[in-house]
């Protein structure tokens, strides 16, 4: 058997080291620990031992050369012997009986040392945080610079790199500007620069259409088109029925209040949200009707709850999915939709994570919309729309006394598909959340 | 402010409070006459009698046992296991016991009682008197687990374990007992469980630590500030309940995380915090979390070069940050 050799890291910012001289010949034999070669660094002198028993075979960089760590210098043979070098493709890991016994320092260098050798190749991991700040900032990871190991880019190249954009931009109107600044203004660059890039399929239907002076034409994105196909079709093959009610969120709100430390404390931000997906959830196991598909044999009624909740981005929807929401409780169904919201903004959802819903929730009430029609995610039976939660006086009746109290109130808009439900049905569910909401 | 070492202020701790609250009572092997084996103790039994200063059998389950009888008993027992080592006789008593009395006894029955038990190694301790136990204890909820690194935290956290409701095992590092000098106020203060503290802020790495790994890390970081790597230490001080808000802080405004301890890698409680950032700061990460512990090696060895081998050392940190900061 064969051991390759390779450069060793002798210090803490040694990236590379000289063969000072070799102590062995091709063909001498070699004992475990003996002195095999000296290797000359910036900092110091010192000499390698071998690693294992046996013969140097073949000696790979000759004495005055300068390699990096874990450039394969030597191979060493078993003393058994006779046996041919391994091809290099059949190499033998650098050791790797020895690695319980070596210091850790040594195992740890052989291990970062894998990535790094003889490999000119340019590093393309793009880490987490990498990742989200070039979706969050639009931008080709293939344009940005990177300092890091093994040319990867880090963080701190991507806020270099987004600063001088920045900077760039006051004085260069081409670049696109951050979304969030003008939001339709803010398209038009995006789209120009987004065209010459894919003439294909976007620019066909371009063609097509006689632009008005004074007008802008904004392409579709693969996203808004998709909203629009999904969209148009869901009204035209389901009769929408709306139905409102108002809910009354105080104990909601009390109770949000009164966990809200103990849910952050284990990394959940507590919202209204997850309340109302608990409902849902527990509304559909009453009324599973509206947990089902309308096809032309018959409505399919789902057994799992998978619960989308929208979430709204600056260039249009999505609705990942909680999956089977009704074995979840509180923290997991908060932790679950926080977690789905922020990944979907940051665009880092795994595509199945927005399929397979069976019903849908839609927040509009935090744009301040009070009460909505919202279009049902097909295939799906209902859709639930919370209204802006808002302090208004009503009337409650105390031990047969009217009095006026100001109550946080919502309106809960539930649009239904009328061919699997019929209203008596759909407001039965929707006072059963309603109940739920008000009874948490 | 006078300048005393993590000894004297232990000391100075138990004296206070003990002048203060004389339901507080000490119970160990040698904590007498002898003033505990590290002289923790000493001079208190004249002060305080030998009712108040109790020498031990040589029994650590009873030490612990007696101990929770007695603090069910209107007292505030104060055990010293001498070294960390000889706690596993009382594991049971602190795990099945001490532990859980709150929370069988649905809050009827507390156990406000302190184990101190000096643990670590590089001191030439060899097997038995260098271990790292955090890691077993740490795992059982009910249990609050400290580890200070400094006098002032020793004795601030010192007081406020022994004011605590609950059972508090208070783990002290033995090399930094004499090693560790710094300014305690005279002034009665405490230092609440819970809350890490940032010993140094930085912004290329954040490095989690705490006992005598905390003076390591911030040799290391202070010697490669001169190279222009700027490495934030975070001193946990207390494991359990642990900040998880300072730590996911610190890691998502870094980016990078080294976690440092002297207890061996597998199931170290460096594994906790790294799940804990990978789990809440997954999308702040810049590079894979880096742990730097002990070799899962059975013991501490005696030789001094193999307990160097073991033992993390700011040489060793040192390389763990350059990495990370070049990654």
């Amino acid at each position: 058997m064969t051991t390759e050799l390779t450069m060793p890291q002798l210090g803490e910012s040694v990236t590379e080291g000289t063969i000072g001289r070799w102590l062995k010949q091709p063909g001498e034999p070699v004992a475990k620990y003996e002195p095999l070669l000296e290797v000359i660094t910036d900092k110091v002198d010192s000499e390698v031992p071998a690693p294992v028993a046996g013969t140097l075979l073949e000696i790979l960089v000759p004495e005055g050369e300068t390699v990096r760590v874990g450039t394969v210098i030597a191979r060493l043979g078993s003393p058994a012997g006779a046996v041919a070098p391994a091809p290099p493709e059949m190499a033998v890991q650098p050791a790797p009986t020895e690695a319980g016994l070596l210091p850790r320092a040594e195992v740890i260098a052989a291990l970062s040392a894998t990535p790094t050798p003889s490999a000119p190749a340019h590093n393309t991991f793009l880490s987490p945080v990498v990742a989200r700040l070039i979706a969050e900032h639009g931008l080709d990871p293939a344009g940005i610079p990177g300092t890091g190991q093994g040319g990867r880019i880090t963080k701190q190249d991507v806020l270099r790199f987004v600063a001088a954009r920045d900077g760039a931009t006051t004085s260069a109107p081409a670049q696109p500007a951050t979304p969030v600044s003008a939001p339709v203004p803010a398209m038009a660059p995006a789209v120009a620069q987004v065209g010459p890039a894919m003439p294909g399929s976007q620019a066909r239907s371009v063609e097509r259409i006689a632009l008005p002076e004074d007008a802008e034409l904004v392409t579709l994105s693969p996203m808004r088109r998709r909203i629009a196909e999904h969209m148009e079709r869901s009204v035209r093959i389901a009769p929408h029925v709306t139905t409102v009610m108002e809910v009354d969120l105080s104990s909601v709100m009390a109770h949000r209040e009164a966990q809200r430390a103990s849910f952050e404390q284990q990394g959940v931000r507590l919202t209204v949200t997850p309340y109302v997906v608990q409902a849902v959830a527990t509304a559909l196991g009453k009324t599973p009707v509206l947990n089902g598909s309308f096809t032309a044999e018959g409505i399919v009624i789902h057994r799992r709850i998978h619960i989308g909740v929208a979430v709204a981005l600056d260039e249009g929807l999505l609705v990942p999915v909680v999956r089977d929401a009704d074995e979840k409780n509180l923290l997991g169904l908060a932790r679950a939709v926080g977690d789905l919201a922020s990944r979907a903004r940051t665009r880092r959802l795994q595509p199945d994570e927005t399929q397979g819903g069976t019903f849908t929730i839609t927040n509009h009430g935090v744009g301040g919309s009070l009460f909505a029609t919202p279009i049902i995610n097909q295939p799906q039976a209902a859709i639930l729309g919370v209204g802006a939660v808002v302090k208004r006086p009503i009337i409650i009746t105390q031990h047969g006394v009217d009095a006026i109290a100001i109550k946080p109130m919502a309106y809960l808009s539930l649009t239904f598909d009328h061919r699997i439900a019929d209203g008596a049905t759909a407001d039965a569910f929707l006072l059963d959340i309603k109940r739920a909401l008000e009874a948490v | 402010m006078p300048e005393i070492n993590l000894l004297e202020a232990i000391r100075q701790g138990l004296d206070e409070m003990m002048a203060q609250d004389d339901r507080i009572f000490i119970f160990g092997e040698d904590v007498g006459r002898r003033g505990g084996v590290f002289r923790v103790t000493e001079g208190l039994i004249d002060k305080y009698g030998p009712l108040r200063v109790l020498d031990s059998p040589l029994a650590e389950s009873v030490i612990v046992g007696a101990c929770i009888g007695a603090a069910m008993n209107d007292t505030r027992p104060i055990a010293e296991i001498q070294f960390a080592d000889f706690i596993a006789p009382a594991f049971n008593q602190i795990v099945q016991e001490a532990a859980r009395i709150h929370y069988r006894s649905n809050g009827d029955w507390s156990v406000p009682m302190v184990i101190r038990a000096p643990y670590g190694g590089g001191i030439h301790g060899a097997l038995y008197h260098s271990q790292s136990i955090e890691a077993f204890f740490a795992h059982v909820p009910g249990l609050k687990v400290v580890a200070p690194a400094t006098p002032y935290d020793a004795k601030g956290l010192l007081k406020s374990a022994i004011e605590d409701n609950n059972p508090v095992l208070f783990l002290e590092h033995k090399k930094t007992y004499r090693l560790i000098k710094g300014q305690v106020p005279e002034h009665d203060y405490r230092v609440p469980i819970g809350p890490a503290e940032i010993k140094r802020p930085g912004e290329d790495l954040s490095v989690f630590a705490y006992g005598l790994m905390i003076h390591y890390c911030l040799e290391a970081a202070q010697s490669l500030a001169a190279s222009g790597v700027s490495v934030e230490v975070v001193d946990l001080r207390t494991l359990r309940p642990l900040d998880v808000p300072t730590i996911l802080a610190s890691s998502r405004r870094t980016g990078k995380v080294l976690i440092v301890h002297e207890d061996n890698l597998t199931g170290g409680f460096g594994g906790e915090i790294a799940a804990l950032i990978a789990e809440h700061a997954f999308e702040y990460l810049d590079a894979p979390i880096v742990r730097l512990g002990g070799p899962d090696v059975p013991a501490m060895p005696f030789a001094r070069s193999l307990e160097d081998a073991f033992m993390p050392n700011p040489q060793k940190i040192i390389e763990a940050m350059r990495r990370l900061a070049a990654y």
